[in-house]
This record gives C-alpha cells, sequence and structure tokens, in this order.
C-alpha cells in the first residue's frame, strides 16, 4: 500500500502505458517542458522525448482529430485537453468522427484514443473555465465516460482505459488533483460500467460521481449525526453506466437523492432519476431528488460561486424537502 | 496534354478504365438514385475523374486514403469492390460498411481507404493522424487527402496544414477546386486569389494542377509522393477541375453559366483522353471498347449485385458501436 495523490494515480497510469506500449503518446498544449496545465505530464518529456510527448499548437480540433486518426492507424494516443471547456473547439472531431468511425465503417475501423480533459468548478475562473460537459459526452453512443472520484479509481480507471478499443473521455476533477489516497502495490485494474459503493448505509441513496462523491460522502456525515444511515454510490464510468448497483442500493433504502455538479437541466442526474423510476417505481417511499448544479453560467465572486454548486447541506436541505427524509 | 514518364500502353489503357469505370458507376448511381434503390444525398464525381484516376492508383498498400463526401471515385480508384459500393449505395447488407454509411462514408479497411467524411473539413485533422501513424512505423507511408476548395474555409485546413508542417508529416493535402461550394463560387467566399500560395505561409511545398488532365496529374503525382515519402515533410496540391452535375442529386445548379458549363463540357476528361489515346498513343477503338465493354459489365453487375442483396439484419442496428 502507498498513499499517493490523485494526479500521481493519472500520472503514473500514463507513464506505465507509456513505458509499456511504443504506440502510445501524449499530445496537448503545453503537456512539453511546462509539464501541463495542471501538472500531470511534468518531467514525462525529458523522460520520452518529444515524439511521445507532442507539444501541441493551441487547435484543439486538429489534435483531437489527429488523435482519432492515429488511432484509426494503430496508435495509442491520449490527447489532453487543457480543461473540457476548450475540448468545444474539438467537439466536431469528437462527435462526428471519433465516436462515429466505428459504426460508419460497419466495424472496420476503430478509434481507441483516450480524450483526458479537466472538468468541475469551484476554483474561481468563471463560467467559461467552470462547466461540467461531461453530461454531453455521455449522450454519444461510441465512446466511454469516465470519472474517477479518488486516486484508486484513477489509477484502475485509466489502466483500464488503455484496453479499450475506442475512444475514452477520462475527465479528472481540477479540485481533486492533491486528495491522496491508497493505492494497493499489486497491479489492478477498475471495469467500466462497475459502480461503487463508497459508503455503506440502508437508510437512504446517494448517487453521484467525481467530485460529487466527496459533497455525497459529507452530507452521509451530517444525516448520520441525525441517525440516518446513507449509502453513497460512486458511478465512476457515465457510459458504460452501472445502474444495477443503484437498483439494488434503491431497494433497500427506498429513497434516493442523484447529486451532480453539472447543470441541472438536462444533466446526467435527470437520466439517472429516469432510470430509476422505471426499474424502481414500486420500491420508491418518495420521489427521486436531484441536487445538481445551478442553471447559471458559474460566476466569479466566491459566495456566488459556492451557492451555484452542490454542497453537502444541500444535499440534507433536498433530501427533507423532496424526500422526506 | 503533357505525356508522363515510361506509360506503357498498359498502363495508359489502365488510367482509361479507372476513370471509365468512376463514370459509368456515377451514371448508374444517378439512375439508382432516380428509382429510388439510393437515398439521402448523392454526390457525383462526374466530371472530376481524371484527379482520382490521375492520383490514387500510383499509391503504394501501405498509404491511407481519406476524403470527403464526394468520394465514390476515390474508393473506386484506390480498388474497392464496385459490388461492395454500390451496395453500400443501396443500403445492404453485403455493402462494405454493411449499409451503415452509405454514399458519403464509403470506407474499406482492405484497400486502406479511410473513408469519405461529410463534415466539410474534418477529415484534415483524421488524414494529419494517420500520417502521424505512418511516421511512427516508419515504411514511407504517406496518406493522401483530399479535401474541396469548401474546406478551405474551415479552421480545420489551417490547423491542419499548420500541425503537417510543424511535425513534418508524410501527408499531401489535395484541394479538389471545382470552383464552387454547394453554391458559393469559391471567388466570393475565399479571400486567397490562388488555392496552392495558401500553403506558404506554412512553408509546404504545393503546385497547381490542372486536374481535368489524367497524365498531367499523374506526372505532378510522381514528383509530390517522392517529394513526401522522402522525409521532405507534407506538400498541397491544388487541382483545377468541374463537377458536371449539380452538387447533389437535389441541386439542378442553377447558379452556373451554362456557357461556363458548356465550357468545361468541351475538357471533359473522359473522351478527351479517349481521343487522345487513338489520336497521340496509337490505342486501337477496339482496345478501348474492350475496356468500355468490361467496365459495363462490371457496373451492371455491381447493381445486380446490390439489388439482389439482403438488407442489413436488425441486429446491425446496435452492432458496431462499442468494441470490447
Ligand atoms: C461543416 C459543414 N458545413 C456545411 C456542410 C454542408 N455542405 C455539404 S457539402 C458543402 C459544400 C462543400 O463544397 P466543397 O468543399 O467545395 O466540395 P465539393 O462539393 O465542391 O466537392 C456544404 C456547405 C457540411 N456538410 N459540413
Ligand atoms: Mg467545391
Amino acid at each position: 500500500m502507498a498513499e499517493i495523490t490523485y494526479r500521481e494515480a493519472v500520472a503514473h497510469a500514463l507513464t506505465e502505458a507509456l513505458d509499456a506500449d511504443d504506440r502510445v503518446f501524449i499530445m496537448g498544449e503545453d503537456v512539453g517542458a511546462y509539464g501541463g496545465a495542471y501538472a500531470v505530464t511534468r518531467g514525462m518529456l525529458d523522460k520520452y522525448g518529444p515524439t511521445r510527448i507532442r507539444e501541441a499548437p493551441i487547435a484543439e480540433s486538429v489534435f483531437a482529430g489527429a488523435g482519432a486518426g492515429a488511432a484509426m492507424g494503430g496508435m495509442r494516443p491520449v490527447v489532453e485537453f487543457m480543461t473540457i471547456n476548450f475540448s468545444l473547439l474539438a467537439i466536431d472531431q469528437i462527435v462526428n468522427h471519433a465516436t462515429k468511425v466505428r459504426y460508419m465503417s460497419g466495424g472496420q475501423f476503430n478509434a481507441p484514443v483516450i480524450y483526458r480533459a479537466v472538468t468541475g468548478g469551484g476554483a474561481g475562473l468563471a463560467a467559461t473555465h467552470s462547466q461540467s460537459l461531461e453530461p454531453w459526452y455521455a449522450t454519444l453512443p461510441g465512446i466511454h465516460v469516465v470519472l474517477p472520484s479518488t486516486p484508486y479509481d484513477a489509477l484502475g480507471l485509466l489502466r483500464e482505459a488503455f484496453a479499450k478499443e475506442d475512444p475514452v473521455l477520462f475527465s479528472e476533477h481540477a479540485l481533486l488533483y492533491r486528495l491522496k489516497g491508497e493505492v494497493p502495490d499489486e497491479h489492478y485494474t477498475i471495469p467500466f460500467g462497475a459502480a461503487d459503493v463508497k459508503r455503506r448505509g440502508a437508510d437512504v441513496t446517494l448517487v453521484a460521481y467525481s467530485r460529487m462523491v466527496h459533497v455525497a460522502l459529507d452530507a452521509a456525515q451530517l444525516l448520520a449525526q441525525r441517525g440516518v444511515e446513507a449509502e453513497v454510490i460512486d458511478l465512476r464510468t457515465l457510459r458504460p453506466l452501472d445502474m444495477e448497483t443503484v437498483y439494488q442500493s434503491v431497494r433497500k433504502t427506498n429513497r434516493v437523492a442523484v447529486v451532480e455538479e453539472a447543470w441541472r437541466t438536462g444533466g446526467f442526474a435527470a437520466e439517472v432519476a429516469a432510470q430509476i423510476q422505471e426499474a424502481c417505481f414500486d420500491d420508491l417511499d418518495g420521489p427521486v431528488a436531484r441536487v445538481a448544479g445551478e442553471d447559471v453560467p458559474q460566476p466569479y465572486a466566491a459566495n456566488l460561486e459556492r451557492a451555484s454548486i452542490p454542497s453537502a447541506q444541500k444535499v440534507v436541505d433536498t433530501l427533507a424537502e423532496v424526500v422526506g427524509v | 496534354m503533357k505525356v508522363a514518364r515510361a506509360d506503357s500502353k498498359t498502363e495508359l489503357l489502365d488510367l482509361y478504365r479507372h476513370m471509365k469505370l468512376i463514370r459509368v458507376f456515377e451514371e448508374a448511381c444517378a439512375q439508382q438514385y432516380m428509382r429510388g434503390k439510393i437515398r439521402g444525398f448523392l454526390h457525383l464525381y462526374i466530371g472530376e475523374e481524371a484527379i482520382a484516376a490521375g492520383a490514387i492508383p500510383l499509391m503504394q498498400p501501405q498509404d491511407y486514403v481519406i476524403t470527403h463526401y464526394r468520394d465514390h471515385g476515390h474508393a473506386l480508384a484506390r480498388g474497392m469492390d464496385p459490388n461492395a459500393a454500390m451496395a453500400e449505395l443501396f443500403g445492404r447488407a453485403t455493402g462494405s460498411s454493411k449499409g451503415k454509411g452509405g454514399s458519403m462514408h464509403l470506407m474499406d479497411g482492405s484497400v486502406n481507404m479511410m473513408g469519405g467524411y461529410a463534415i466539410v473539413g474534418g477529415q484534415i485533422p483524421l488524414g494529419v493522424g494517420l500520417a502521424m501513424a505512418c511516421a511512427h512505423r516508419g515504411d514511407e507511408s504517406l496518406v493522401l487527402c483530399f479535401i474541396g476548395d469548401g474546406a478551405l474555409n474551415e479552421g480545420e485546413f489551417h490547423e491542419g496544414m499548420n500541425l503537417a508542417a510543424i511535425w513534418n508529416l508524410p501527408i499531401v493535402i489535395f484541394c479538389e477546386n471545382n470552383l464552387y461550394g454547394m453554391g458559393a463560387p469559391v471567388s466570393e467566399v475565399l479571400a486567397a486569389k490562388d488555392i496552392y500560395k495558401m500553403a506558404e505561409p506554412y512553408g509546404i511545398p504545393s503546385m497547381q494542377i490542372d486536374g481535368m488532365d489524367v497524365l498531367a496529374v499523374r506526372s505532378a503525382m510522381v514528383e509530390v509522393y517522392e517529394h513526401v515519402r522522402s522525409g521532405k515533410g507534407p506538400y498541397f496540391v491544388e487541382a483545377l477541375a468541374y463537377r458536371f452535375r449539380g452538387h447533389s442529386m437535389s441541386d439542378p445548379a442553377e447558379y452556373r453559366h451554362k456557357d461556363e458549363e458548356a465550357l468545361w463540357r468541351q475538357r471533359d476528361p473522359v473522351p478527351t483522353f479517349h481521343a487522345y489515346l487513338l489520336g497521340e498513343e496509337g490505342v486501337s477503338e477496339a482496345e478501348l471498347d474492350a475496356v468500355d465493354a468490361e467496365v459495363d459489365a462490371q457496373v451492371e453487375a455491381a447493381v445486380e449485385f446490390a439489388n439482389a442483396s439482403p438488407e442489413p439484419d436488425i441486429s446491425e442496428l446496435a452492432s458496431d458501436i462499442i468494441g470490447s
């Protein structure tokens, strides 16, 4: 067992892959000498050289598409978007090309490219740099959408991403990089489509992913003070989506809230809530609640920003209001 | 007409066969579209055959071709089976993509035909990435990436030229300048006057060629491929050509002047080359007739094959989305 940070976990999986397979290369803005905007690729240029750590111009569309094209040609590219907000300049390449070639070619071609994109808000960066756009990508057939919440999950899931034959969006939360956690010394991977019960409880289910898992865990602490035991489920991957683990929990607790940082309207919580009511209608003692990002551009001022993002208190309040917990 | 080096009669007849196959195939497509056998958008390559025939058969098997949605000619010249191509257009199980791609997305992995792409400019980043894979393999393979003049206005063109240049990638970006986007004349929507000179600021060598003359295309591409294969980086080619039909089957092309059309039709690459082979190369009428008959039979067989093929099984709806 070793304690490492979330950042180190991501870097570790990347380094392993670069060492194991010469078809793996990293491409993105400032991934070279600068070491990556979030310092994930620090030191890699010296170790692997400029053809494996490709310093790309600020031209998201072409390097995202080149990642897909190189993957179609047999390479194993990792494309780093400085943040998910900038992936919007490349969305055509992801939506119309990387995720379509397998289908449109009738299975002849595939594009196993890993898109890393920092997601989430809360860092005082205001509306253009604070978005959680992963639900958009999760609507797309033909891509895996992965959002680790811990160093353990980040390492296991990113290792798994390299074994995939199709595009992966691997989205790291900006505020989690310094989070520490235990990882075993032995090699392990985490399959996609396997939600993880991060806390056991019999009274209410909280479903979350990425940083909101920690908010849900904090909410569970508050609830526990009142003698309410919450079960916290981390989806870990939005596509493929493991609803079975959620259903099992809901059948036990009969009460559920879905917590996410993305906008409430049309967010991923809406999808999870819809599926829960389809599958567990008779098990529910109340409506499926959503605690989501406010439907506003993320503001700059600290108090306004705080108000726009779900907090543990908001989870507790929503449960009281909507679910009657 | 410029004569290419060391062209044997067989090679010349092959060039003619490639052009003629595309022409007859496209005419059959138009017919089958009218009969409701082909759905969606159908963009014909009629008038531009000399480009595909001149540029593609010269390539090596390990090279890649990637292109836009007006892709039948490129696919056929690359060696895609006309049966599989026609069946794809018919949306049949025997199509190259099992009927899932259609006319605008012809793909055939067996000949490294990496596809038609229907988002203008979208194939450029993919082509650049394929060139990265070529460079990694170090086998002197290259990418031939076709774009229309319309794609010059997309950011992806400029981003792609820049990336190809800074990373010295083995790619030919080949602009088929047929003077129009859908209805927009190049002169109205593009500030650059000389398209081939758009490569200059990127330090990419370029040339403008006559896309109606198959031998001119061919001899230019011999040089271009030599350059790229020798590790000297990307090349940009502008070929002037004209599509004889509307943009797609639903376009009567009323925005074009009839005189302009007539002028270009005089230069129709297929009969022009036919006449050249007869007059200058000592090819006999009988030899050309034999090619015509062969091609007609091939296309007829392709239509029959497509017609007789089953629709894809409904299980195909949700297959080929994600692998293991
Ligand atoms: C990004 C994008 N915008 C618009 C369209 C619609 N569209 C399809 S073809 C076309 C014209 C393209 O012209 P050009 O690149 O010159 O190719 P040509 O059809 O002349 O071969 C347009 C506007 C599209 N397919 N993709
Ligand atoms: Mg055009």
